[in-house]
């Protein structure tokens, strides 16, 4: 059926075309440079982001304004949960968990609009994202502990047959925690909008039945408001679970040793 | 045609995989509440605990999700 194709929406589309740079005499292995429905998106949510923190923090009212009250609480959020999984130290790192959260979470509603291109549902984004934490983890965790860094996988007041089996299990949760982290975000935004689309498939080809099959598309109807309430929480949630697991991982680069 | 049913059929068997971590996080969730009743002032405590568990949690059933859809259209 055309038009219902669940998939279709994630398709990256090209905006307008750069031309292509490095590409032989045959006009062949060059690399496109395009702008994208990707590429506007993120440019629309890091637009949003700076727009609303620099208009509404400009004032500098020591009895904020509305919106500079949304700013600031949105910063205590961040701050707190910093200060709370990751210490006191963790807090140098709070601007790369506020970008994260604020990205992650405006990208998200970005795409509840309809026709909208929901960023995060592209598993290379989720992965970029992803293979950022974990290369500030390894790279704060080594540079600050040096091979101490490395008690991250033998826990602490563990008798020595245990461990055998332990440090196997630590080290191969270690390096599922990239993929983990990236495909959770991309899983749930391309779910949940396969989802939304596959109820208002419904909707369109059970009034195409004629009155009986118009009074029945009420049903999923009412299934498809939820469940874009559903995915309003869904978006929130992905974007706090997102930060809190950076500053849970972060944690484990400042404090290694369990 | 046989191929195509087979990988129809594949898709919806890697989903039964979400069951196990709709259970999981049912656990999670049912444990935090009745620990929250016990005691309401260590609730709000225990929050970013309940978030991680869940996350961990959920990735597993996200994996199944992701191998239905690598059968579907990879």
């Amino acid at each position: 059926m055309a038009g219902t194709d669940p998939i279709s929406q994630f398709k990256v589309k090209t905006l307008f075309s750069f031309g292509t740079i490095g590409a032989d005499e045959n006009g062949a292995n060059g690399v496109d440079l395009v702008f994208t429905n990707s590429a506007l998106f993120m440019v629309l949510t890091v637009g949003l982001i700076a727009t609303y923190l620099i208009l509404s923090t400009r004032g500098r009212g020591l009895v904020p304004s509305r919106l500079q009250l949304v700013s600031e609480m949105s910063y205590e959020f961040i701050a707190n949960m910093v200060r709370s999984s990751a210490g006191t130290e963790g807090m140098k790192f709070f601007p790369l968990v506020f970008s994260l959260f604020s990205f992650i979470l405006i990208a998200n509603m970005w795409g509840m609009f309809p026709y909208f291109f929901a960023v995060t549902s592209q598993i290379i984004i989720t992965a970029a994202l992803a293979l950022l934490v974990m290369a500030v983890v390894i790279i704060y965790g080594v540079w600050k502990n040096g091979f101490g860094f490395l008690k991250l996988f033998v826990p602490s007041g563990i008798p020595l047959p245990i461990l055998f089996i332990v440090v196997p299990i630590e080290v191969l949760s270690f390096l599922s925690r990239p993929l983990s982290l990236s495909l959770r975000l991309f899983g749930n935004i391309l779910a949940g909008h396969i989802v939304l689309k596959v109820f208002a498939g419904f909707i369109v080809s059970l009034s195409a039945l004629g009155a009986l099959g118009m009074f029945g598309s009420i049903l999923p109807f009412v299934m498809a408001v939820a469940l874009t309430g559903l995915e309003f929480l869904v978006s929130a949630l992905q974007a706090f679970v997102f930060a809190i697991l950076t500053c849970i991982y972060l944690n484990d680069a400042i404090h290694p040793g369990h | 045609m046989e191929a195509d049913a087979a990988r129809l059929i594949g898709a919806g068997i890697a989903t039964i995989g979400m069951g196990g971590a709709g259970v999981g996080v049912g656990i999670i969730f049912g444990n935090y509440l009745a620990a929250a009743i016990r005691n309401p002032a260590a609730a709000a405590s225990q929050f970013s605990n309940l978030i991680f568990g869940f996350a961990v949690t959920e990735a597993l059933g996200i994996f199944s999700l992701v191998i239905a859809f690598m059968i579907l259209f990879a």
